[in-house]
This record gives structure tokens, C-alpha cells and sequence, in this order.
């Protein structure tokens, strides 16, 4: 058996409340207070397409083993270096070491699903796995019905035949250059036409193509479909699709357009966490991806569903949040607005790209060492052990922080300090077994950190260098309870 | 077995800026006006100064690397000058070269003079600064204020002190030194404050505010040094010497290692034993009779009472509120107004408290003159409370 062995999700805690959209633009147009039900999620400062792809899949290596991991994907239409492979980051920040396949998807709403079916179709020769992350951060313009409609997310997938949850029946793809919408070369936004054509000649016309060959390949009848995964910001589409279909309407997952958004490439993947949160053994799962086109693939949940959801999932993911009021903020984080950020702000912090790589394991992996000689955890790793008592040279081996929890040992909110999201807050934190590191917080909601409160750390933005279009990321705490 | 360096140098003279926003001036005019005064005091000509010992800690802001800036602002006669930086242990850096200098028997007379020109940044507080190539990569953006305020989260969790107690306390501490540099002429704040202002000022780094912040300003101090013998031949006035001259550097322990908790500095504790065995203090709280210690923000003089053992451990709190630390307490603290009201010109913090303990010796600080004062304690911390530069310099009456 082959297909999904597990699975993943991560949403962003932040969500602006569709309201302080409209409150902030309806003056300029009228029909957005139409659309104001409910919340988006929203990235935080310092998080992207990378860092929500790393969240999402660790939640996914709850479940599945690390060590079986031949190749990542990542699927996005937001990746933040164009020349740059994004997936090895992801990769690094995963610690999955340097003997595997990277790629990243890109240019289509349906890139993830496309990548999937890539997967699903090379199958494997042994145990090994595939992980496909897709995630997105689409940037849209203030005041747009696209802000109104998307959000940001990520969600992973494993691939391969050991603990298949959702086994592989088959894939079709129709391939159509319709462009409902674009985003050029050094374009910042996407430019998109009328709605109820991208309804009438795209979806109602391209998801069939691919779906009835996909029936007709398998021998599936629509009815038999359970759950019928169609992302889109047209809310009633993809029951008008599922209607054409002969799908039942109460399989249509919906797209969670009022407490999520749509969160682009990487929504189909998401809309099928959401599904394999719930989902019966014996139930079939068709899903489709959009753009230019559209790929189905057809799932059959197996009994390891049972046994094999992750500790976050869909359901997890959507209820860790924070609501947002502020409309300001949003325009703040996603750069819509040139905001003074004081001349601390203005310090210049070059990326020094041989350093980077020298430090590497560190930045990416969060690496530091634990001696062979008197077993103390450190980070960063030195030449010498930092324990005074035993001082050994070159006596540490790699030992990842990342998944370590920790506890706060010294804090502070300062306001002083240059911050996208005053006040900063930072400290000491101690990990469980030893080592510590003075970090950065994100993510704090006032009043909950104080001394011995326990931390995770995650992968975040430490720092633009928009002078020369680079972003550090490194790992960052935040406390647990949030 | 080294003999340490009690009673080996003498200051032959001191001087110090005005400190304070000194717009109109240099550095090399606050260098001048410092010097002229200790010049003058020493009572020496210039060119019987045989080398210098420069400290200025910040680069990019103030006058740029090397010892030339100091050489061409006072037309030095082309001897040695040593350029010095260890963060706010700047200043008592450049000092310990020149007393070192004099007491290998190198030269007879050394100058050390720092120098800090902070109000030309544009803004508010000490500037923005890189931590190195590497460093930028993974600290946090810490500012000063945001570094120290968890000495008080570190505090509060290992006593169990009170927010508010614990914050009362520090405003009690500004509160002081405040009216101390009401009566300093040279202090950059001249005013006093009340309780109330202190606890209610605008938060800066929880839970440090405003005026729980030392000022942020210009200034020089320099101080020309020589051996008893030729103070003796120089000078009628009694001799003030160097007691002890201690610095400590953290290892990484503190933020890599054991059982530190952030409620206490580490290196001080080390720097002060060291300097109390070498200046032969068997028991600081008698023997000491005044502390400027580094009171960048109110809550590391709370904490650095207890790492001088002049509080015992746990009751900096009680012994501030106590009064213990006033001008008319049993240990004044900042009688000059401290950080607090001088600022921190980096380079010259160090240089600037041995001028009070110099002042206080030779009977000439003003309206804040102790009643025989014997011994005086100056202490600074450069860097973080989990990694540091910790300086001390013992300054008292020589007695030969």
C-alpha cells in the first residue's frame, strides 16, 4: 500500500478580525463590509512561507519518523528566495540532515498538488518517506477583496507505504492555461478578472475534465466520495462544483473562509489535514487543486488513521489564536505601509554569508553541543566545553535544541529597542538536561512570561536586511501555555 | 606571589569635564577641558608625561580607533598612547595602564584620560550598535535597559521579592543619587525627584522606567599618576594611592552553564574579593567609605550592594530602604550623583568616579564632602549581566 502517512498543519496564531478591514476601507468601498464575517489568519512579523512550512512540518514528525525521510518538497507561490532553494532551509531547520532530495514547487495555486501527485506516482522502492510541505503568504493590496478572503498557513504531508493513513488510488490532471489571475515577474501582487467567469469557464469546466477521468480510471463514483476537497475564495463554488459533479453536497469541505482565509498553493493540503482530522477509516477523499488546470487525486483512509494524527493537526492548529484588531499591524507586518521605525531601527546588520555558513547549524538546525567528556549540554557549540570543571577541547558532538523544551530563567519586555513588534521581549532560557542561551521571544501576549515559565523554541525572521533583499531567520522562544 | 598594587601609585592629579549634552563640544574639547584641570593639579608640564593611556568605547560614534585622537587633541609629545576599550570598564581600563605603566618602573608619570561623545547619534539613550558578525546572527536585539531589567526578574524569582517592593526600592535608589547630583556642579542632572515621579515614570524595559535609567551624556575625566616618592617631592597635599585595581571577565559560565540565576553578577563578586584581599579589606563594610558603583539602572546598584558583600544576601531591599546607601547613611553610595545624574560617557565612567574618591580624599568635594572618608570603592560592568566585563578600583589615603 501506498499513499499519506502522515500528516501536519500550522496556522498562524495571529487573526485580524474581518471587521478592522472593513472599518479601515469600507469608506473606499462599500462591499467589503459584505465580506466581514469572521477572522484571517495573519503572519506575525517574523514569520513566512519558511517558517510556517517548518511548523507545519514538525507537527507532521509527530508522527512521522525522521529517519525514513528521503526528500522534501516545498509547494508555494510565496517562496522568499527566488535563487535560493527555500526547501533546504526547511530541510536544515528540520534537521534532516544533508542525503536527501530538496525541490521547491512553485507558480500555481495547484503547485502542492501537483508535487503531491509527483510523489505519489514515483512511489517508492522501500521504506522511505517523501515530505511535502506546501505553504503560503500571499501579499495582497490594503483594502482588496483578497484580504478579505485569504490567510496564511502550511501544511505537510508524508509519503510513502510504511503507516499509510490515506492510501493512493489514482490521479488525473487537466492542463489549461487560464488565467483567472497572474503575478508577473517583479510583481508584488496578484492581478485577477471577474469572478463569475473564473467560476463559469474555469472551475466548472476544468475540475470536471480532471475529476470524470479520474472516476472513469478508478472505477469511483462520485457518490462514494465522502469528502470532496476543492479550495476556493469563491465560497459557493465548490458546491456548484460538487453539484455538477453528482458529489454530495455535505462532502464538500468547506474552505474556511471566514476563520481561516485561504491560504493559496498551500490551502488544498491544509483543507485535506482539516479532513484526515476527521476522517473514518473506509472513507474516500478527492482532492483538487486549481490553477491553470486542475490535478484530483483520490484517497481511501485506512485504520492507521486511527493511531497516526499529529499532536497539533487542522483542528489544533485553527484553535491557537490570538484574535488581531488592528488594522494597522496587518498593513505593518505584510510591508503595506512605510512605517518610522526609528533611527535604532535604521542600524545596519550586513548578512555575512561566509560567517552564516560557518554558523550554520546553528542558525538553521539550532545545533550546540553536548561533551563526550562530562556530558554538558552547551549552545553554541565552542572549542571548549563550558563547564569549568572540565574545559575538554573539541570534545562536543552535535546536539539539536530545537525540539528541547526550556524554561525562562531571566526577562524583560524592553521598549527601547528596535522591534517590529515593540516591546521585544528576550531572556535567558534553560533547556531541559542543560544548556542555555539568552533568546528572543515572539508571539508573547502580555502578563504571561515570568521566571521558570517553560518555552518551546521555533523557527522564525530574526532579522531583514532589506538593503540587500536578505532575511536571517533563528529560532526563537515561546512560552508554552500561549 | 605577586604583591598586588596597593600603596605603589599615587594620583598626582585629576580632572573632569563637565558632563552633560554637550553639544558645542568635541571630543577633543572635552579632552582639553578635562586635562587642563588635571594638569594644573598635578603641577607638572606636559611634556614630563611619558605615556597615556586612552579609553573611549565607542568607535563608530566617538573619535575612531587608536591612541592619535588623544596624541593630536592634546599635543602629546609623540610618546606611547595605548587606545583602550572593555565596554563601561573603559574608563578604570585606560586608569589600570597607567598605574601598571608606573608601578613596573616603565615610566615615572603616566596619563590615562576617557572620553565619551554620545549626544551625536540623533537620539535618545546609548546608540544602536553591532555585537560582532557572528553575534548579530542569533542574540537577541538587546538594548541596555532591556539587558539589565533582568537582573530584577532573576531577583525577584530567587528571594521572592515583590514587584512593587522590589521596584519601591529602586526608586528609593534614584531618588538618592538624584539628590546627590542636585549638588554636583559637574553632574549632568542637577535636580532632585520624588518617590512618585520615580515610580510612575514611562516603562522603558520592564520593570525598569525611566528614572530608573542613568543619564545619557558627554564628558571626559583623566588622571595623571606617579610613584609616592615623586608625588612626595611635587606636592605638600597628603597623597591619595590606588589600593586595588581588579577586573573580572565572564567565561560563558553565567550564560552557558551552572547554577547562575540572574539575580546577582557574578564577576563582581570575583573582582571584589580580589580587590578587597589585594587592598587588605578584611571587612568591606567597615573598612569601605564610599561606593560609586555602576548604577546604569537602579536595579544593578540594588544587586552590586550585595556581590560587594556590603548588604548580605537577600536584603539589598530592606538595607536601600534603610537609607543604608544615602549620602548621610553607613556606606554613601553615588555621593557625586552616580551614573544616574553624571550619564555614562563610556570611556570616562571609570575615570570620573576615582575623581570623587580623589576629591572626597583631598577634602575639596563641595557640599557633598563626607565627614573622613578612608577608603573609597569604584566599580563598573560592561556588557550584560550574564556576560560581562566587571572593573574595581580601591582608591583611598596613602599611608605609608
Amino acid at each position: 500500500m501506498f499513499g499519506i502517512t502522515a500528516y501536519g498543519a500550522y496556522v498562524p496564531r495571529s487573526r485580524l478580525q474581518k471587521s478592522a478591514i472593513a472599518d479601515a476601507n469600507d469608506w473606499f468601498d462599500a462591499s467589503l463590509r459584505g465580506l466581514a464575517k469572521g477572522e484571517r489568519s495573519m503572519c506575525n512579523w517574523d514569520e513566512d512561507t519558511i517558517t510556517m512550512a517548518v511548523e507545519a512540518a514538525q507537527d507532521c514528525l509527530t508522527v512521522l519518523d525522521r529517519e525514513t525521510i528521503k526528500s522534501l518538497c516545498l509547494a508555494s507561490t510565496t517562496v522568499p528566495f527566488l535563487d535560493r532553494q527555500n526547501s533546504v532551509v526547511i530541510s536544515e531547520a528540520l534537521n534532516l540532515g544533508n542525503r536527501l532530495r530538496t525541490m521547491d514547487v512553485t507558480a500555481s495555486q495547484r503547485a502542492a498538488t501537483t508535487a503531491l501527485i509527483s510523489l505519489l506516482e514515483a512511489g517508492g522502492k522501500d521504506d522511505s518517506s517523501a515530505l511535502l510541505v506546501a505553504s503560503e503568504h500571499r501579499r495582497t493590496m490594503c483594502g482588496s477583496r483578497q484580504e478579505m478572503l485569504w490567510g496564511d498557513g502550511a501544511a505537510a504531508l508524508g509519503v510513502g507505504s510504511q503507516g499509510v493513513i490515506a492510501e493512493y488510488l489514482g490521479s488525473a490532471c487537466f492542463a489549461d492555461d487560464f488565467v483567472d489571475h497572474y503575478r508577473g515577474e517583479d510583481a508584488t501582487f496578484n492581478y485577477d478578472w471577474e469572478e463569475r467567469w473564473i467560476r463559469d469557464e474555469g472551475y466548472l469546466n476544468s475540475v470536471p475534465a480532471a475529476v470524470n477521468e479520474l472516476f472513469e480510471n478508478t472505477g469511483i463514483k462520485a457518490a462514494d466520495i465522502a469528502h470532496f476537497v476543492l479550495p476556493s475564495d469563491q465560497a459557493r463554488t465548490p458546491g456548484a462544483v460538487a453539484k455538477a459533479l453528482g458529489i454530495a453536497a455535505d462532502a464538500v469541505v468547506d474552505s474556511h473562509i471566514n476563520n481561516l482565509g485561504v491560504a493559496g498553493a498551500a490551502h488544498p493540503i491544509l483543507l485535506l489535514t482539516a479532513v484526515l482530522d476527521k476522517a473514518n477509516a473506509g472513507d474516500l477523499v478527492l482532492l483538487a487543486g486549481f490553477g491553470q488546470g486542475t490535478d484530483a487525486v483520490l484517497f481511501r483512509v485506512t485504520d492507521a488513521i486511527a493511531s497516526r494524527r499529529p499532536k497539533t493537526g487542522f483542528n489544533g492548529a485553527l484553535e491557537k489564536r490570538r484574535p488581531e484588531t488592528n488594522y494597522n499591524r496587518f498593513l505593518s507586518f505584510n510591508n503595506l505601509v512605510e512605517r518610522d521605525i526609528g533611527k535604532r531601527g535604521e542600524l545596519d546588520k550586513q548578512s555575512y554569508l561566509a560567517a552564516m555558513y560557518r554558523k550554520k547549524d546553528l542558525l538553521n538546525g539550532f545545533i550546540g553541543g553536548k561533551c563526550r567528556e562530562c556530558n554538558t549540554i552547551q549552545i553554541p557549540k565552542e572549542n571548549y566545553c563550558v563547564n569549568t570543571e572540565c574545559g575538554a577541547l573539541h570534545s562536543q558532538d552535535d546536539y539539536a535544541l530545537s525540539q528541547v523544551p526550556g524554561r525562562i530563567k531571566t526577562w524583560t519586555a524592553d521598549r527601547l529597542t528596535f522591534d517590529w513588534n515593540p516591546p521585544a521581549y528576550f531572556g535567558l532560557v534553560e533547556f531541559e538536561g542543560g544548556g542555555r542561551l539568552m533568546m528572543d521571544f515572539t508571539e508573547v501576549e502580555e502578563g504571561t512570561v515570568e521566571s521558570g515559565v517553560t518555552v518551546t523554541s521555533h523557527f522564525r525572521i530574526k532579522q531583514f536586511d532589506n538593503q540587500r533583499g536578505f532575511r536571517k531567520y533563528f529560532w526563537k522562544a515561546i512560552p508554552s501555555q500561549q | 606571589m605577586a604583591s598586588g598594587i596597593k600603596d605603589k601609585v599615587v594620583i598626582l592629579g585629576m580632572g573632569c569635564s563637565k558632563f552633560g549634552e554637550r553639544w558645542d563640544c568635541s571630543p577633543a574639547d572635552l579632552m582639553a577641558e578635562a586635562f587642563e584641570e588635571c594638569i594644573a593639579d598635578a603641577g607638572i608640564d606636559k611634556s614630563e608625561i611619558q605615556a597615556a593611556w586612552f579609553g573611549a568605547g565607542m568607535d563608530a560614534h566617538n573619535v575612531g580607533p587608536s591612541g592619535l585622537p588623544l596624541s593630536i587633541a592634546l599635543r602629546l609629545p609623540n610618546i606611547a598612547v595605548t587606545k583602550v576599550e572593555n565596554m563601561c570598564a573603559t574608563g578604570t581600563e585606560a586608569f589600570r595602564g597607567a598605574v601598571y605603566a608606573v608601578a613596573s618602573g616603565a615610566c615615572d608619570i603616566a596619563l590615562a584620560l576617557g572620553v565619551e561623545k554620545l549626544k551625536d547619534i540623533g537620539y535618545g539613550g546609548l546608540p544602536q550598535r553591532t555585537r560582532g558578525v557572528e553575534n548579530d546572527m542569533f542574540w537577541p536585539n538587546v538594548s541596555a535597559p532591556g539587558a539589565f531589567a533582568q537582573l530584577a526578574s532573576g531577583y525577584r524569582a530567587k528571594h521572592g521579592i515583590d514587584k512593587d517592593d522590589l521596584k519601591r526600592a529602586m526608586a528609593h535608589i534614584s531618588v538618592k543619587s538624584h539628590a546627590n547630583g542636585a549638588k554636583n556642579p559637574k553632574a549632568h542632572l542637577q535636580r532632585e525627584i520624588t518617590i512618585e515621579q520615580a515610580m510612575n515614570a514611562p516603562n522603558i524595559a520592564d520593570p525598569i522606567g525611566l528614572f530608573d535609567c542613568c543619564g545619557v551624556s558627554d564628558g571626559a575625566a583623566c588622571a595623571i599618576v606617579t610613584t609616592p616618592e615623586i608625588a612626595a617631592r611635587l606636592k605638600n597635599s597628603d597623597l591619595v594611592s590606588v589600593k586595588a585595581l581588579q577586573l573580572a571577565a565572564s567565561n560563558g559560565y553565567e550564560a552557558g552553564y551552572g547554577d547562575w540565576d540572574g539575580s546577582y553578577l557574578k564577576t563582581t563578586r570575583i573582582a571584589a574579593q580580589r580587590a578587597y584581599d589585594e587592598a587588605g579589606i578584611k571587612n568591606p563594610r567597615e573598612e569601605i567609605s564610599m561606593t560609586e558603583v555602576h548604577d546604569c539602572f537602579s536595579i544593578t546598584e540594588l544587586v552590586t550592594m550585595e556581590d560587594l558583600q556590603l548588604s548580605e544576601e537577600g536584603q539589598a531591599v530592606r538595607d536601600v530602604l534603610n537609607g543604608d546607601f544615602d549620602a548621610d547613611g553607613r556606606i554613601p553610595c553615588q555621593i557625586d550623583g552616580g551614573l544616574k545624574c553624571f550619564g555614562h560617557p563610556i570611556g570616562a565612567s571609570g575615570l570620573r568616579m576615582i575623581y570623587e574618591n580623589y576629591l572626597q580624599f583631598s577634602g575639596r568635594a563641595g557640599d557633598r564632602q563626607l565627614a573622613d572618608p578612608r577608603m573609597g570603592l569604584n566599580h563598573n560592568l560592561g556588557g550584560f549581566p550574564h556576560q560581562n566585563i566587571c572593573s574595581i578600583s580601591i582608591i583611598g589615603r596613602y599611608e605609608k
